[in-house]
């Protein structure tokens, strides 16, 4: 547990970056701090490692102050990843991994074995562990920090804009992979971030910052979505937060309609008896979705000519019914020719289809559920 | 006239190698004054222009009136010209240690102290490592003006390859000449080498 308690940051020249702080960051929970340029998010994180000295007030780690002790020691304990990598360029992929290890004393045969364990922790080949930081990939190289970090096993591990310099497809599987790690090994995170995407991706709580250090609202990415504090916290989380919010309710309660469902091997007569404007036509072997016939079409075809045959708007993607959240089933119904969301089950085959007035049912159901369970003490 | 070289071919090689010592040793006692103070200059940066000023006016001293300066303390000897030319490499040398401690990227050196690296163990074993390719870089200059600057020597009696250009000229024997300038070229340019091939070594991991 992490605990800040009225902290101020003040700078010789009178400017404030973190005024009064109070927060809380739970055991093996992931906070994210989040907020424009200058709110004082990094020299919140920073002050936790003592990179930074607050001018009033105390942290208390595992209900001890940090400025008690050798600062040196109290990094050891806490693993620290920044944008820039800050790999070291001169040593080794397995030897940026065993940094602390060596620094704690560790033979570095020992230190090099358990880096070699990191980097497949963190979805690296072990094979790069002699290459050095240059001759990776930024996404690579950004693991690499992950796996330095994690190396000693620290509690507690502060993370500053750590996915903002790679690509986005980069990034969202760096992210994907901070979530596995963290579902394993519950660490207590603290990651500074800009992007309130990626707050609300991988945070279990989010802290949003005014400029000058003030925290605007501390929530469950959820509920910041939900039910923002004052206007700042709705502009900063953005306008489409209605959609955005629906990643956190699942599909499981989503009716679905059976059709009109048709595998690719019936004929045409049969989808002119099924009466209905589009036709969601599937593989006959594994059942899974082939794409939207528009009936329309079919007016000039022999009777006999199966569907196979016949072009099929393809349009999207579809969602795995229970596993996916209501925003992809909404996504999926925005993207389709005939307005409806394709639900598939976990072995592909299609399970059912939601119209936007389904989707809207489950939407509305969600709400009241969630207006309940806020009002209950 | 080219059977000059070989008739006196042990005197070359003595002059060679007194020449080599007088160039390079300098050098190298110039790159170890350079750490210490270049520590200290990387450390608190407000040191760094006042001592480039002294350094650079040293550098701006003629050499032969640096070496006529340190003769009553030392006498006509190597010492005087090693000291002289100790302090012109200083020169060259420190003010590229600096720069590579400088050069260091500070997301490097934060995420070392972040490690949990203490001030002296970051400075030795992170920053010294890559500032590396920048003081090897001070030090081909230091050394390869330190093999020419040698050869002045001569002139206070020192024996270098500056005997040649004396006696050749003395002697009006162009070949002498030749030879000795011909020769301090070739020794410098075979540090220079070989100093490139001892960053290479010590920087295994540098982008070529």
């Amino acid at each position: 547990m992490i605990i800040f308690d009225a902290v101020t940051k003040r700078y010789p020249d009178g400017t404030v970056a973190v005024d009064s702080l109070d927060l809380e960051v739970p055991d093996g929970k992931t906070m994210v701090l989040v907020g424009p340029s200058g709110c004082g998010k990094t020299t919140s994180l920073r002050m936790i490692n003592r990179l930074v000295e607050p001018s009033s007030g105390t942290i208390l780690l595992n209900g001890t102050d940090i400025r008690q002790g050798n600062p040196a020691l109290l990094r050891r304990g806490i693993g620290y990843v920044i944008q820039q990598t800050g790999l070291f360029p001169h040593r080794t992929v397995e030897d940026n991994v065993a940094t602390v290890p060596v620094l704690n004393g560790w033979s570095r045969k020992k230190a090099r074995d358990r880096a070699r364990e990191l980097l497949t922790l963190v979805g690296l080949d072990p094979g790069l562990a002699r290459r050095y930081p240059h001759q990776l990939s930024g996404g690579q190289q950004q693991r690499v920090g992950v796996a330095r970090a994690l190396a000693a096993d620290p509690p507690v591990l502060l993370m500053d804009e750590p996915f903002s310099a790679v690509d986005p497809v980069v990034r969202a599987s760096l992210q994907d992979q901070l979530l596995a790690l963290q579902a394993e090994l519950r660490k207590t995170i603290v990651l500074v971030t800009h992007d309130i995407e990626e707050a609300i991706k991988v945070g279990d709580l989010v802290a949003l910052f005014r400029p000058h250090g003030k925290l605007a609202q501390l929530a469950p990415p959820a509920e910041l979505l939900a039910s923002p504090a004052d206007d700042y916290v709705a502009g900063f989380v953005g306008f489409d937060r209605g959609i955005r919010r629906l990643s956190f309710v699942s599909t499981g309660a989503l009716e679905l309609s059976a059709g009109p469902v048709l595998p690719a091997d019936a004929t045409v007569a049969t989808a002119r008896a099924a009466g209905a404007a589009w036709i969601l036509v599937t593989e006959p072997g594994d059942g899974s979705p082939r794409g939207w016939l528009d009936t329309a079409k079919l007016a000039a075809l022999p009777a006999g000519t199966p569907l196979a045959e016949v072009p099929a708007e393809g349009g999207g993607h579809s969602f795995t019914v229970g596993t996916d959240s209501l925003r992809a089933a909404l996504d999926a119904a925005v993207l389709s020719p005939a307005g409806q969301a394709v639900g598939v089950g976990e072995d592909g085959r299609v399970a059912g289809v939601a119209s936007f007035d389904q989707l809207r049912a489950a939407i509305r159901a969600a709400e009241t559920e969630r207006q309940q369970v806020e009002q209950r003490p | 006239m080219w059977s000059w070289i070989p008739q006196n071919g042990s005197l070359i090689w003595t002059l060679t190698w007194e020449n080599a010592k007088l160039g390079v040793l300098p050098a190298l006692y110039g790159l170890i004054i350079s750490l210490p103070l270049g520590f200290v200059a990387a450390r608190w940066r407000w040191v760094f222009p006042p001592m480039l000023g002294v350094v650079n006016v040293l550098y701006a001293v003629p050499s032969l009136a640096l070496f006529i300066a340190l003769i009553p303390a030392f006498g006509l000897t190597d010492t005087t010209v090693s000291i002289a030319l100790t302090v012109f490499s200083l020169c060259v040398i420190l003010p590229n240690v600096v720069a590579g401690l400088q050069g260091v990227p500070p997301a490097v050196k934060q995420a070392a102290t972040a490690m949990g690296y203490g001030r002296i163990r970051r400075l030795v074993t992170v920053e010294l490592p890559l500032a590396v390719p920048v003081i090897i870089a001070g030090l081909r200059i230091g050394v390869v003006s330190g093999i020419s600057l040698a050869s002045v020597g001569q002139l206070i009696g020192v024996s270098s390859l500056g005997y040649l250009f004396t006696d050749g000229l003395q002697r009006s024997f162009p070949t002498e000449i030749w030879v000795g300038l011909v020769l301090v070229v070739a020794l410098a340019l075979v540090c220079d080498l070989i100093l490139i091939v001892v960053r290479r070594a010590l920087t295994p991991w540098a982008a070529r």
